[in-house]
Parts: C-alpha cells; sequence; structure tokens
C-alpha cells in the first residue's frame, strides 16, 4: 500500500468502498500497477457512469464490480454503475446519445455501438493495444464494432446461447448423440414431444433468444435477410424452406411459445417441463447453486447447434459491445476502464465468476480455466468463433441493428408458426419493412 | 377649442394630466391584468402540453432516428403505414380493445355502483374495497396478471387441472384469442372502480324525493332507473365514459407487461407500436407518425361525449353555451 499517493487516497477513499472489500490486495496492487504504466491517464476527478445489462449470474456481477472497485481505487476515477434489463439497455443509451448527457460508457447487446456512430468515441487505440496483447479479436467480434476501419466500441465479451438439453429425455427419445444435422434435430424434437419431454423455442418478442435461434434457422438453410451488398433478399425459395422447417419443429414445442420473452424458458426448464432449449449457460449455473436442483444439472447438457444444410455453423450468439460517448468529459478515463476490464488479471477472474455466461472475444482467452473446469462449460467457449454477426453476410451497421431491434426476421417466423399469416404474407411483411430499412 | 385642448398634452410632457404609457396599461388595465394571471398557467399547458405535442406531430413528418437529426418528408411515414398491416392490425385490435374494455366496464361499473349505492352492511368499507384495482400501481397488477396467464404456471391452468377439467395447460398468452381476451379482462379488472366510484358519486346526487314521487306512482324499479336514474346520470356518464374512452385507447403499461403486442402482434396497441418502432427500433419519425394517427380517435371520443352533454343541457331546458 506505499504506493498510494495522497490523491488516490483522497479520490478513491470514498468510492465503492463496500465493493473494494471484494477485491483483496493483490487485484488492487495490479490495478495501481497498471494505471501508472497504461496508455491512458485517467483525467484528474475524473467521473464515469456506466450502464450495463442487469446480470444474470450474481457472481459474474461481483466479479465485474470488483474490476470497478480496482480500477476505481487506482486511478481516482469515481465509478457510478447501474445495471437495466436487456430490453431497457438499447432505450436508455439511445435516449443519452439524443440528449448528449447521463452517460459516458454503455455496455449493451448485439450492434448497439452502431446504432449512434456518430455519438461514440473512437476506440481504435484501445481495440489495437489489447488486439495485440491478446492474440487479437474474434471474427464476429471485430465486425460488430467495427465501421470501416475505425472501432466505435468494444466487443466485451459473447453470451454464447447453446442447446440445452435432459440427457435423460434424448435418451429416451433414442439419441444417445445431441442430433447434428437439421432433419435428425427435427425427428429428436418429434420423438421428444411423443414421449411427452418437449423441447420449447422462444417466438414471442424475446430479444436474444428469439433472434438467436430463428436467424440460425434462417441462415442454416442459406437464407439471408440481405446479401454482401445489403440488398433484401429475403423473398428467395431458401427462406421458404426455412419457415416450413420451422413450422414442422414449432409444431413438438412445448405450448406458450409464441408468449416467451427471455425468461420464459429458463422458468420452464427449471420447473423441469421443458427438456430441450436455446439457453446461455444460466439455467445450468441456476441448478448447480441450488441444492434441490442437484438431480436436474447432473441431467442437463450443452450442445453446439445442428448444422443447416448450409454445410457450416451459423450462429447468432449475443455480442455484448460497450461504448463510450463522445459527449464524455473524461476519455481518457472511459478508454482506460475498458482496457483495463479485459486485462488478463482481471479478466479471467470475470470469466470464472461468469461461469460460462460471458466468452471472451480477444482469443488468447480461449484458454481460459473456466472452459476446462466443468466439461459442460467448454461448449460455450466456442461463442465469439461460430456466430455470425448479426447483419448475417450483409454490413453490419445502424441499418442491421434496426432490422434486429425490430424482430423482423422473428415475426416473420412467427407469423408463419402460428398460423397467423401463410408463408408468402409472412415473407411479403419482412420483406416490405426490410426494404424501408435498407432503403 | 380642439387646438387648446390637445396643443399642451402634445406639446409639454410635464404636463399634469399626461397619457399613462403603455408599461402602465399593461400593469394596471383590466384587461392585460386577466392576462398576467393566465400567463403561468398558459406557459405550463404551452410548454408541457402544446409544444410536445406540437413536436410530436412535427416529426411524424421526418425521418428523425434516435441520436440524428431527421430531414422533412412530408407524408411518407403516414404512406408507409397506409401500406403496413401490422399498423393497421394495430388500429383495428386498438379499436377493438376500447370498444369491448369500455363497454364491459361501463356495465360491470354501473352495475356495481348501484348495488354500492343501496342500503348494504358494512357500506363504507365495500365502497372502499371497490376501489383496491385502481389503487395497486398498473405495473404490479400487470405482473400478477403475467404470472396468473403465464403459458406454464398459471394458477387457473393448474387449478383446472387438479379438478381434472383440462388435460393440458391453457396457452393463455401464447395465442392470440386468449391473449386479446387476457388483456381485456386484466384492463376491465383495473377500470372497473374508476366508473363504479365516480358513477356512485353521480347516484347520490339524485334527490330521493323523485324517487319517492315516482314509487308513490306506482313506477317499477326498472322505470325508476330509466326515468329517473339513468336521464339524470347522463352527464357524468359521458364524463366518465370520456375518460375511460380515453385512458383505454391509449394504455400502455398492462400490454407492455403482459405481452409486449405479442403473440405476433395480437395484441399490439397503437401505443404500444409506437413504442416499439420509435423506442426500441429506434424510427422516432415512423413511432411519432403512430402517436400522431391516434389524435384523430381521440378527438372523436372526444367530441361524442362533447356533444352529448350539450344536448343533455338542452333538455333540461339551459341554454347551450
Amino acid at each position: 500500500m506505499n504506493g498510494l499517493t495522497r490523491r488516490t487516497l483522497l479520490q478513491g477513499g470514498t468510492a465503492l468502498a463496500a465493493a473494494g472489500a471484494l477485491t483483496g490486495p493483490a487485484l488492487f496492487d495490479f490495478a495501481k500497477a497498471w494505471a501508472d504504466t497504461a496508455p491512458w491517464k485517467a483525467e484528474s476527478g475524473a467521473k464515469l457512469t456506466v450502464m450495463r445489462w442487469k446480470r444474470f449470474v450474481p457472481s459474474e456481477d461481483e466479479a465485474f464490480n470488483a474490476i470497478v472497485a480496482a480500477f476505481s481505487k487506482a486511478t481516482g476515477t469515481e465509478m457510478n454503475v447501474f445495471s437495466e434489463s436487456f430490453e431497457d439497455v438499447q432505450p436508455k443509451a439511445s435516449v443519452a446519445a439524443n440528449t448528449g448527457s447521463g452517460l459516458d460508457l454503455a455496455w449493451g447487446l448485439h450492434t448497439l455501438p452502431q446504432l449512434f456512430p456518430t455519438k461514440v468515441l473512437k476506440m481504435n487505440d484501445v481495440a489495437d493495444y489489447l488486439g495485440k496483447k491478446y492474440g487479437g479479436w474474434t471474427d464476429a467480434a471485430a465486425k460488430t464494432c467495427k465501421l470501416g476501419d475505425d472501432w466505435l466500441g468494444i466487443p466485451i465479451a459473447t453470451n454464447g446461447g447453446y442447446m440445452n438439453y435432459r440427457k435423460s429425455a434424448t435418451d429416451k427419445a433414442g439419441f444417445k448423440e445431441f442430433p447434428k444435422d437439421f432433419p435428425t434435430f427435427l425427428e429428436m424434437c418429434k420423438a421428444l414431444k411423443a414421449n411427452n419431454t418437449p423441447a420449447g423455442f422462444a417466438l414471442g418478442h424475446a430479444t436474444g433468444d428469439a433472434n438467436g435461434w430463428l436467424h440460425w434457422i434462417l441462415w442454416g438453410h442459406n437464407a439471408w435477410t440481405v446479401d454482401q451488398n445489403d440488398k433484401v433478399v429475403i423473398n428467395s425459395p431458401e427462406t421458404m424452406k426455412a419457415l416450413e422447417y420451422c413450422k414442422a419443429l414449432s409444431d413438438t414445442f412445448i405450448p406458450g411459445v409464441a408468449s416467451w420473452n427471455d425468461s420464459s424458458n429458463n422458468k420452464a426448464f427449471l420447473a423441469g417441463e421443458l427438456y430441450c432449449t436455446l439457453n446461455g449457460i444460466s439455467i445450468y449455473v441456476a441448478e448447480k447453486n441450488d441444492p434441490s436442483k442437484k438431480e436436474l444439472a447432473e441431467d442437463t447438457y450443452h450442445a453446439l447447434h445442428p448444422i443447416g444444410p448450409i454445410g457450416k455453423p451459423t450462429e447468432l450468439q449475443l455480442a455484448l459491445p460497450i461504448l463510450a460517448f463522445n459527449f464524455t468529459k473524461y476519455p481518457n478515463a472511459a478508454k482506460a476502464f475498458i482496457a483495463f476490464m479485459l486485462e488478463k488479471d482481471q479478466f479471467e477472474k470475470w470469466l470464472q465468476g461468469s461461469q460460462g455466461y460471458l466468452t471472451q472475444t480477444l482469443n488468447a482467452y480461449e484458454n481460459a480455466p473456466i472452459w476446462t473446469a466443468d466439461p459442460k462449460n467448454t461448449v460455450f467457449s466456442q461463442a465469439s468463433k461460430r456466430t455470425l454477426p448479426a447483419s448475417g453476410i450483409g454490413t453490419v451497421g445502424e441499418k442491421a441493428a434496426e432490422a434486429i431491434a425490430n424482430f423482423i426476421v422473428v415475426d416473420m417466423f412467427a407469423n408463419y408458426c402460428t398460423g397467423a399469416k401463410d408463408a408468402k404474407g409472412s415473407i411479403a411483411e419482412a420483406e416490405r419493412q426490410l426494404k424501408r430499412i435498407y432503403r | 377649442m380642439a387646438d387648446v385642448a390637445i396643443a399642451p398634452r402634445a406639446g409639454s410632457p410635464k404636463s399634469q394630466i399626461r397619457e399613462a404609457t403603455a408599461w402602465e396599461q399593461l400593469k394596471h388595465n383590466r384587461n392585460w391584468l386577466g392576462f398576467w394571471f393566465m400567463l403561468p398557467a398558459m406557459a405550463f399547458l404551452i410548454l408541457f402540453l402544446a409544444y410536445p405535442l406540437g413536436l410530436g406531430v412535427w416529426l411524424s413528418f421526418t425521418d428523425t432516428k434516435i441520436g440524428r437529426i431527421g430531414e422533412f418528408i412530408g407524408t411518407e411515414n403516414y404512406e408507409w403505414l397506409w401500406g403496413d398491416d401490422v399498423f393497421w392490425l394495430s388500429v383495428f385490435n386498438t379499436v377493438l380493445y376500447t370498444a369491448v374494455a369500455s363497454t364491459i366496464k361501463f356495465a360491470v361499473g354501473l352495475y356495481l355502483a348501484l348495488l354500492l349505492n343501496e342500503n348494504l352492511p358494512l357500506k363504507a368499507m365495500l365502497r372502499a374495497l371497490v376501489l383496491i384495482p385502481f389503487i395497486v400501481p398498473t405495473v404490479l397488477s400487470a405482473i400478477a396478471f403475467w404470472w396468473i396467464f403465464d403459458s406454464q404456471f398459471s394458477i387457473i391452468s393448474w387449478s383446472l387441472k387438479n379438478l381434472g377439467l383440462i388435460t393440458q395447460n391453457i396457452n393463455f398468452l401464447g395465442d392470440t384469442t386468449w391473449a386479446r381476451i387476457c388483456v381485456i379482462f386484466a384492463n376491465i379488472w383495473r377500470g372497473v372502480p374508476f366508473v363504479a366510484i365516480t358513477l356512485l358519486a353521480g347516484l347520490q346526487t339524485v334527490q330521493p324525493s323523485l324517487y319517492e314521487a315516482a314509487t308513490l306512482d306506482g313506477a317499477s324499479s326498472w322505470q325508476r332507473f330509466r326515468y329517473i336514474t339513468y336521464p339524470l346520470l347522463t352527464p357524468i356518464i359521458a364524463v366518465v365514459m370520456t375518460f375511460s374512452v380515453l385512458f383505454t385507447f391509449t394504455d400502455f403499461q398492462l400490454i407492455w407487461v403482459l405481452t409486449r403486442g405479442g403473440p405476433v402482434n395480437a395484441t399490439q396497441l397503437m401505443a404500444t407500436l409506437s413504442y416499439q418502432r420509435a423506442i426500441i427500433g429506434g424510427q422516432l419519425g415512423e413511432g411519432a407518425a403512430i402517436s400522431t394517427a391516434m389524435i384523430p380517435f381521440l378527438l372523436a371520443a372526444i367530441m361524442i361525449s362533447w356533444f352529448g352533454l350539450q344536448r343533455r343541457k338542452w333538455q333540461q331546458g339551459e341554454s347551450n353555451d
């Protein structure tokens, strides 16, 4: 503690004292040393207001808070962190962008920084620094945050969603190994339904879950909302096939999926009523943390998405980029904080705390201990590598973000699967909306 | 004479009888004073009502996105909405939601008010109890309904299953028809107390002597309601129903918590669609256009009750104002 200067003592003393207790001296010492040598020096008297999405795994939040506290103490930056539910992060960030006040940093979902490219602080130096130090960024993560050669934000992590299934049920259905292609997957879901142990995937406006699995089905059939030149190509025979496949699949689902939000499948799976779904690792973590759900935890397994006719992975994982607004008074503190979070000493502990909920976007962390600590975690280490950006094969940007935010693909599938519209009508509606966005 | 009278005024400013300056007029003139007293209220209304309304209408003619100033694009947003199935579905849903919910709220509310107007034991207590759904914050009651109608954990499905009446959970919020029924039910539950208590207040103003006279004339209870209660209650019915229709038409919280407009937009109201497109989707201009499109409907609702009220006054022999 001899390295403390009078300034850091004065400024860091009040900030986050409670959370500071969790950090331990090691993290703090590192933070102090880091702050002294970091390329970005926090402005004196800096204050950062950070909005993040509300955690699903408590220990992830604790690890995050420990990082915040260490950063705060080491740099004398006053940190004000608050969290919002998935659905509210984007509107709040948008309002901040619109009014030019209220937030310095926003840690959000999908391609958030692309929604207001003129309002963010360019992160090129931070991305270079971290990329060089930690083996480069994964492809999709980089695309999510880049506009041309500029980094609009930093891809902190990916929230991987994979197949969560009850081994006893799939075994009983006659599938010792989880299906690797679309036809077998459909057969398994039919068998699960016949055994009264149904699968279920959200068809409602579930930002993470519904967008995730329906884009996978769409892309898996080599159907896309737009092509490489951002021309709308949703009206294609491939989309038709994707709709038919999805309809057959949804006929095997547990009732109610059309009303599901992001938490519905977690609840149903934990209640033992749902036997296969697409979700982050949060279900498994909740089972492990609840002694009464020990058997459920032992029976829960994870698998990669089956591969569609296209012949390669077409996952849409939830990117979690952070951005700093260009109206922040403390750009250096903001950059320093982002860089600090992704340094090995913090980030590996954070991954550990998240228990597999977060996946690294920097290649060097692929060997982080969390992925081998429990074999059921391993699948999730692939999330940042196997995902496509939210735009599919089109350009990442505001338009792709808007298409996702408006649930265009989700509604197209839901319209057809629930019988609200025929296939042509569902596609036509999506096409019309996409054409307006991509005009 | 005229010259003499005018000359000193124009000529010497030091004259004792001088013209009040403009400033003094503004200070002391009664008409201006009235204006000054109105000013705070006017400023308040302009700042918080007229300006946002005007801004909303203006935004609807631009392509403003969140975080970006838009350009004037004329009626492009409206033309786009005109051909948008989801928008028309939301108009249909809103009208259906408002019509069904308001009608039932009125019927149930009036019935409750008539009941509560009788001499019941524990009258005060009962009247207070009726208000409970109105007092509970909307979001809280909506979350409670969300659990009650949950596709997996619904208490209704569970009870019916345990009674052996059904074998599978009822798909309350996942089926388009059920979802509409559920949101309308929740809205009625919440809106009935307002109608009931206000109508009750109206009922209490009816003079008992009228009923006595009618009873002496041998009027049946239906006749007493039809020819005394109902006509005297009409003005308050008009006011209550205007408010009820306005509240229902612009409902947002209940729908957003229960269904977010789903399944497949079956419960998407104009208000929720506006939020989805403007705030979630980022297209402020289009969202504003949807909100603006609500104005004619709301004006129509106000006009109907306004003219209803006027007719009432005319019936009572008062002059129209």
